[in-house]
C-alpha cells in the first residue's frame, strides 16, 4: 500500500517535472548535470534577480574547513510562481540544499530543492510548479 | 486503496490550483499559469478598433525552450552577410547555444535593452495596451519598457537614427486589426534568444487581430532582405488573453548590477 502510494507520487511529479519550464537565459549543458548532491549549510546572500536568483551558502566539511557555494533558480517571476519570494532566505539560515553541481568540479550548480528552517520544501524544479516562468 | 487515491488526486489538485493562484493575486502578479490561460473562456464580440487592456501569452510568449523547433522551423535562411554575422553571437539558446560561461547575449549578460523585435519573440510577458485619440502605447512588464504607435496617418521617417525600440506607425485594418510598421532599429539588438541578428534594413510588421472581447492574436513578420533570404514570421497567431483590468504585475527589469553579480558569482565559475 505504502510502496503503492510513493509511486503514485512519483509518477505525479514526474508529470509536473516534465511540464516545468526550462531556462530561458540559458539552455540545459551547463547546469542539467544529472548528478545530484545534497548539502547542509548556512546562508550568507539571497539574491533575488534576473536573469537567475543564486543562493549563496558556507558548508563546512568533517575537518572544519568552509566552502562557499553559489546555487542558481529560475528568475524573480519564475520563483515566484513557485511560492518563492524576496524573503525566501535571510542570512543565518540553516538550510538543506538538494542541488546539481556543474561540470568542472567548482561550488556552483543550479538547485532542485531547499529544506527551509521550519521544515517546509521550496522545489526549483519539478515539485509542485506553476508555469508561468 | 480507493480512498487513497481520491486523497492523492485532491492533493494534486490543490497544488495546481495554489500554483495557478498567481494571477488572482491583487500586487505582483507574475502572469497567466498554463492552466490559468488554458481555463479562460471565449470572451464576447470583440469591441471595434480597441486593443485596451492587460494581454498575456502565457508561456507561448515567454519563447523558451519549449517553442525552439517551431522557431527554427519558421526561419528564413541567411544570406552570406546573415551566416557571417550570426558568427558573433553566442546565445544561451537555441541550434547555437553555448555555455553558460560563453553566452555574449547583450540583455542577460550586459543589462542591454533588449531591444525591438525581441522584446515581442522572447520575454513577451505580459502586455498593457493603451489608446490616446493619436498613439497605441505598448507597456510591457519585462523591462517595465514602452513603445509608441503613432496612429495619426503620419508616415515613417526617412533614414532615420537608430534606436533600440525604433520608429512605429500604425493603422487599422476593418475594426479588429491593428497593423504596425517599424524601422530604424539598431543593429546591436538580435531578433530573439537564438541570437539571430539583423540589419539596420529590417522592417518588421506586427498584426494584432482583436478575435474576442477576451482574444488577441499576434502575428510578427520579419523583413530583413541584407540578412534572411525571405521575410519570415517569428510569431504566427500567438494568443494573448486578457488578464482582470485590476492585475498589478511583477516588476521584471534585467539590470546591469544583476547581470554582473551573476557573471561573477556563477557564469565565470561555470569555466
Amino acid at each position: 500500500m505504502r510502496r503503492r502510494l510513493l509511486g503514485m507520487f512519483v509518477a505525479a511529479a514526474g508529470l509536473l517535472a516534465a511540464s516545468a519550464p526550462a531556462a530561458a537565459h540559458h539552455g540545459a549543458a551547463t547546469f542539467a548535470t544529472g548528478e545530484e548532491v545534497t548539502l547542509k549549510g548556512v546562508v550568507t546572500e539571497w539574491i533575488w534577480a534576473n536573469p537567475h536568483c543564486f543562493l549563496k551558502f558556507e558548508v563546512k566539511d568533517a575537518a572544519g574547513a568552509v566552502k562557499q557555494w553559489a546555487v542558481e533558480t529560475q528568475n524573480p517571476v519564475a520563483m515566484a510562481s513557485r511560492g518563492w519570494s524576496f524573503r525566501s532566505f535571510k542570512a543565518g539560515d540553516i538550510v538543506t540544499v538538494k542541488l546539481e553541481p556543474v561540470k568542472n568540479g567548482s561550488p556552483v550548480g543550479r538547485i532542485l530543492s531547499v529544506v527551509l528552517p521550519s521544515g517546509d520544501t521550496l522545489f526549483a524544479v519539478g515539485g509542485p510548479a506553476g508555469s508561468a516562468q | 486503496m480507493a480512498k487513497s487515491l481520491v486523497a492523492c488526486a485532491m492533493g494534486l489538485v490543490a497544488l495546481l490550483a495554489c500554483a495557478s493562484s498567481g494571477a488572482a493575486q491583487t500586487w505582483n502578479s507574475p502572469g497567466l499559469s498554463t492552466p490559468a490561460f488554458k481555463a479562460m473562456p471565449p470572451g464576447a464580440p470583440a469591441p471595434r478598433r480597441d486593443l485596451t487592456g492587460i494581454w498575456d501569452a502565457g508561456t507561448a510568449g515567454i519563447g523558451g525552450a519549449a517553442q525552439e523547433g517551431e522557431r527554427e522551423a519558421a526561419r528564413a535562411p541567411f544570406t552570406p552577410l546573415g551566416a557571417q554575422l550570426v558568427q558573433r553571437n553566442k546565445p544561451g539558446n537555441g541550434p547555437r547555444a553555448g555555455t553558460v560561461a560563453e553566452i555574449n547575449d547583450p540583455l542577460s549578460t550586459l543589462g542591454d535593452p533588449t531591444g525591438f523585435p525581441r522584446l515581442v519573440n522572447f520575454e513577451l510577458r505580459p502586455v498593457q495596451i493603451v489608446q490616446t485619440p493619436n498613439q497605441v502605447l505598448m507597456l510591457y512588464m519585462f523591462e517595465k519598457r514602452w513603445r509608441v504607435i503613432w496612429t495619426d496617418g503620419r508616415a515613417l521617417p526617412k533614414d532615420p537614427d537608430p534606436r533600440w525600440y525604433g520608429y512605429s506607425v500604425g493603422r487599422w485594418e476593418g475594426d479588429d486589426t491593428l497593423v504596425v510598421e517599424t524601422i530604424g532599429l539598431d543593429e546591436r539588438t538580435w531578433v530573439d534568444n537564438s541570437g539571430d541578428p539583423h540589419s539596420s534594413a529590417l522592417r518588421v510588421e506586427e498584426r494584432y487581430r482583436r478575435v474576442d472581447q477576451t482574444t488577441l492574436e499576434l502575428t510578427v513578420v520579419i523583413d530583413d532582405p541584407q540578412v534572411y533570404t525571405k521575410p519570415w514570421m517569428s510569431r504566427n497567431r500567438l494568443q494573448l488573453r486578457l488578464m482582470p483590468p485590476t492585475t498589478d504585475l511583477m516588476e521584471m527589469i534585467p539590470s546591469a548590477s544583476e547581470a554582473q553579480a551573476y557573471r561573477q558569482f556563477i557564469s565565470s565559475q561555470t569555466k
